[in-house]
């Protein structure tokens, strides 16, 4: 563990947590901490159990065993609703937005500001509009129309409202589901900058992801997930990117990995 | 709606009329134009062009009117119903029996028959989001299971397939209460006729379109049909959205259960039953998307008003009026494919 978590309890914490569905065990024992204002990075490969992890975080599965802390305190979500109540908005990675719908009627989805008294209580659509537009451009995605359907943006504006939505609404602790892997260099580089300010900003972020190398740029901390445990974790001053990459790949695809890596330094 | 902030050069391609052509109902609305020409030029009795001909055809609408931008409703909000017709009837028959065979007063009993209503739309969407099952399947269950219903328990109180005498009071005179209800439901207005279920349509229609468009709850509809999971995911409540809608759907069945009964002072069992269709066939004619999501209320009373011209329409021009149900079926799959054909046009592409 690192310094921090001891003077001041971790934004979000799991204690050897496990899910079975029927007698598949999905997650077992997984412990970790997410330490306030810093980014926890969860590295794993494909079925290692980080969309199941992701689920119980963000309050989709409630866990089988196991106890969950926000903010030091026991806590049990039964709904999606009552994770975000409690400050833990989530991105997922393809399920996070309504492609027919608008823009700023995404990003307002299920916190729609409004105004007056039922029944007259009507949506603030201008403020929305233009508060919409102008959350994109800080995160330096300039949407050309809030009233263009989401299902016309690319991956990565589609990513970016998700991220720039979460954001807005305060979001103590945030989860993003493999945020950077239907995008292109570029737009990895923005949406890892944004990961960057937010935990710089006070927010406690969650990257979950099979790319090390975003990993390394980007994360204070490391857990790596494998067929349901968790089997290291790495603070940034104990692990060199190489040892991560190394740990993650487990050594059998290290060729194909070096010509990334050669790539991308 | 076109909001004139920071000019953007890359909104320039969306002109007003490329926004127009994007509304949902366009397609229905040029239909709708057509239609209503032909009409007027094939009449053989002079009147459909007529303030007289418009209260005909309006009558018809409305009654599908109020219940297609139900229907509609439900559709953006990615369900079916397939028992909208047929509570048309069950409405008209448990108002028609608690009046007449238990005496209960007419104002009380229209009230039970509109609890009565939302407790089948509740029990359909309850059925929809805790089964799983497709609504298709639920509402066809719940259509046929009122079927029997309403034949079977109208049989059995009043020994005849119709409910009637709701007008007359039990010493004989006009039953106490019955004239302010129709009033309500079945008065006629001006020297024209013009039916006041046509302000019941106009006024749902313009209540159902604010709802959608500027309200959270029409947001969460649009939501809740075009992705459910990511709705879920954001924290809008689906399983009470649908329900919500399931209700509405019921329940303006029974507001035009209730006109019928006012209207005609009784009510056949086999009332309302294939009807459902027709509404489903509006709400497609006026844009709204099978598969959800997608869609307007606006919709919804213009694919309504082709049909009421249609059914008025070719009596007026003195044809046999069988030939109405090919003009549907020729109406739908035209507005369908049109609507299509101007989506991809003027949306641009969609994944």
């Amino acid at each position: 563990m690192t310094e921090v978590s001891t003077n001041e309890p971790a934004a979000l914490a799991l204690e050897n947590v496990g899910k079975r569905f029927g007698s598949v065990i999905a997650l077992q024992d997984v412990s970790m901490s997410v330490p306030k204002n810093q980014v926890t990075c969860v590295l794993g490969d494909n079925g290692a159990g980080k969309s199941t992890l992701i689920k119980i975080l963000s309050g989709v599965y409630t866990p089988t065993e196991g106890q969950m802390y926000v903010n030091g305190e026991q806590t049990t979500f039964n709904s999606p609703r009552e994770a975000l109540d409690n400050g833990i908005a989530t991105v997922y990675q393809d399920l996070a937005t309504v492609p027919l719908m608008a823009v700023w009627r995404n990003f307002y989805l299920g916190n729609e500001p409004t105004k007056g008294f039922w029944p007259f209580r009507g949506l603030r659509t201008k403020y929305a509009k233009e508060s919409c537009k102008a959350e994109m451009a800080q995160m330096g995605i300039d949407i050309r129309d809030p009233e263009q359907p989401v299902g016309t943006l690319s991956g990565g504006e589609r990513q970016a409202v998700s991220i720039a939505r979460a954001v807005h609404f305060g979001a103590n602790v945030l989860i993003l589901d493999e945020p950077t892997s239907a995008l292109g260099v570029k737009q990895s580089g923005v949406v890892l900058k944004h990961i960057r300010t937010a935990a710089e900003s006070g927010v406690s972020v969650v990257f979950i992801t099979h790319n090390p190398h975003h990993a390394y740029l980007v994360g204070d901390n490391f857990y790596l997930l494998n067929r349901g445990r968790m089997l290291a974790e790495y603070t940034k001053d104990t692990v060199s990117r190489e040892e991560l990459v190394k740990a993650m790949a487990g050594g059998a695809e290290l060729d194909a990995l070096a010509h990334e890596l050669g790539a991308e330094t | 709606m076109s909001t004139t902030t920071a000019v953007d050069d890359r909104v320039a391609t969306t002109s007003s009329f490329t926004r127009l052509m994007r509304r949902p109902e366009i397609g229905a609305f040029m239909g709708a134009l057509v239609v209503y020409i032909f009409f007027a030029l094939v009449d053989q009795t002079g009147t459909f062009f007529s303030l007289d001909g418009t209260a005909r055809w309006t009558d018809v609408a409305s009654t599908y009117g109020i219940i297609a931008v139900a229907v509609a409703m439900l559709m953006i909000g990615g369900e079916f119903d397939l028992s909208s017709g047929v509570m048309i009837g069950s409405s008209g028959l448990f108002a028609g029996l608690l009046i007449t065979e238990y005496n209960i007063a007419v104002w009380p009993a229209i009230l039970m028959t509109f609890v009565f209503a939302a407790g089948i739309g509740f029990t359909n969407g309850w059925l929809v989001v805790t089964t799983g099952l497709p609504s298709f399947i639920v509402t066809l269950a719940m259509f046929f299971s009122l079927r029997g219903i309403n034949l079977g328990v109208t049989k059995v109180l009043t020994d005849t397939v119709r409910v009637a005498g709701v007008d007359e009071g039990p010493d004989g005179g006009m039953r106490p209460g019955f004239e302010s209800a129709e009033a309500v439901f079945a008065s006629t207005l001006t020297q024209y006729n013009f039916r006041i279920a046509v302000v019941w349509w106009i006024a749902l229609t313009v209540i159902a379109t604010l709802v959608l468009t500027r309200t959270k709850f029409g947001n969460w509809i649009y939501a809740v049909g075009g992705d459910a999971n990511a709705a879920r995911n954001v924290g809008v409540p689906v399983r009470r959205t649908k329900i919500v809608l399931f209700m509405y759907v019921s329940m303006s069945s029974c507001l035009v259960g209730i006109i019928s009964l006012t209207r005609l002072k009784s009510m056949q069992a086999g009332q309302g039953v294939t009807q459902e269709f027709i509404f489903i066939i509006a709400a497609v004619v006026g844009g709204c998307l099978l598969t959800g999501g997608y869609g307007s209320a606006i919709g919804g009373t213009i694919g309504a008003a082709i049909i009421g011209m249609a059914f008025i329409g070719i009596a007026y021009a003195q044809w046999n009026t069988d030939w109405t149900w090919l003009f549907l079926g020729l109406i739908l799959f035209a507005a369908v494919f049109t609507n299509s054909l101007i989506r991809r046009r003027f949306q641009g592409a969609r994944r």
